[in-house]
């Protein structure tokens, strides 16, 4: 049976990991509420932005533009969205894991797909399996604005349309509530399923309906990889703070069970000395 | 006086929101002024300042490109990022303006990062002259 010390020792010291993870705890909560605020104040873009692309590409037959078709695929390009670190639970190790065994599936050979990492988790991961990470953003904060990963997304999209690749996946975790976040894969381009519950307005194009679209699909393309970003964050703190939650919970069992070994070890100490007296007193007589 | 409902939105969030009397701002054709009651028309901006006239007050905006959706009622101007004239960094507008001019001394005519510097520049440009209020 392990001493006294040796318990006290183990009790202090998973109080000390508890503290830190109900610290990181109550900091995610706070992370999390701002995330789920900064992705409510996308809402009003990210809707107007459809409303308005899907209006031209749908109304407009005669409007035409290279992100909008579908071209023969060469080569695929895969975005991963993970986090900064780990301590989430299965947050990172979900999307990686269906990214990689998509990726695995489908190709063959190297040359068919290009990997784009926004994370750090993410580009460890690609990057020690010498799978082609082509462009990778580390260090975006926790809050991330549209300026921190702006350049990234713009060359994301240049490059499609440059034809470094055919096809571009997003794979992501989606934020559903607290204590569920799924996996999703999606397809952002080429822009072929646009779809639109508001009623289609048909506008005056100032100068031309292709000129618009110019401007509007990348902007559209980018704005999309965004609120996939401001969804993973959401959830990434939520997974955080569920994960260092049970960290917490388990903490305290662990220490209540150690409680009770300690004090089952102390009162045994106790009686053996008690029996060794009154054994000692006897003894006398 | 008729008033039109005007919104600036940002993937950060709303920037401006009111009733003004008339939007007037640079679209990639050029100089373009709307009222209420204008039709239904969607157009791209070029990297400038917004104008929002209401009693004969004007709120300026300063928008990096996007574009604007007109409605007979209600006028949106969408764009990657945009700020109110009292809301500017000026600090960080003349930093970014140094940058980028040393960048487009560094690069050649012709490269991709030299188009980036200019776009770059003239944001740069444009919000400190917004926020001096002279254009």
């Amino acid at each position: 049976m392990a001493s006294l010390r040796d318990i006290k020792n183990k009790i202090t010291s998973t109080k000390k990991t508890s503290q830190i993870t109900k610290a990181m705890e109550m900091v995610s909560a706070s992370n999390f509420n701002r995330a789920e605020m900064n992705a409510k104040k996308f809402v009003p873009y990210m809707d107007k932005i459809q409303e308005v692309t899907a209006s031209i590409a749908l109304g407009s037959k005669d409007a035409t533009h290279p992100m909008l078709s579908s071209r023969p695929v060469k080569k695929t390009a895969y975005l991963v969205i993970t986090a900064e670190r780990g301590l989430a639970g299965a947050f990172n190790s979900n999307v990686l894991r269906l990214a990689f065994q998509t990726i695995q599936k489908r190709h063959k050979s190297k040359d068919e797909y290009v990997v784009i990492a926004l994370g750090k988790m993410g580009r460890e991961f690609f990057m020690k399996r010498d799978m082609n990470v082509i462009l990778d953003i580390t260090g975006i904060a926790d809050q991330p604005t549209f300026a921190d990963i702006k350049d990234t997304v713009n060359k994301t999209v240049n490059m499609f349309a440059d034809g470094a690749f055919d096809e571009l996946y997003m794979y992501y975790n989606h934020f559903v509530s607290a204590i569920q976040q799924d996996v999703t894969e999606k397809k952002v381009l080429p822009l072929t399923d646009i779809a639109t519950s508001n009623k289609l307005t048909s506008y005056e194009f100032e100068p031309s309906a292709e000129e618009i679209l110019n401007v509007l699909l990348p902007q559209y393309a980018e704005s999309l990889i965004y609120g996939a970003l401001l969804d993973s964050k959401a959830s990434e703190h939520a997974a955080r703070m569920s994960a260092m939650k049970s960290a917490t919970d388990n903490a305290k069992e662990l220490i209540d069970s150690y409680s009770l070994s300690y004090n089952r070890a102390r009162q045994a100490a106790i009686t053996q000395e008690i029996t060794e007296i009154v054994g000692g007193a006897a003894a006398l007589e | 006086m008729k008033t039109i409902k005007v919104s600036v939105v940002t993937p950060d969030g709303p920037v401006y929101e009111s009733d003004v009397e008339m939007v007037s701002t640079k679209a990639e054709s050029g100089e373009l002024g709307i009222l209420p009651g204008h039709i239904p028309m969607v157009a791209p901006l070029q990297i400038g300042a917004v104008r929002l006239k209401t009693q004969g007050k004007t709120d300026i905006v300063a928008v990096s490109g996007g574009f604007v959706e007109v409605r007979p009622d209600k006028v949106s101007i969408l764009a990657q990022s945009a700020e109110q004239a009292d809301e500017i960094d000026v600090d960080r507008a003349l930093r970014a303006k140094e940058r980028a001019e040393k960048r487009l001394n560094d690069q050649k005519r012709e490269s991709v990062d030299f188009k980036r510097a200019e776009l770059a520049l003239q944001r740069a440009l444009n919000r400190i002259n917004v926020s001096e209020r002279q254009f």
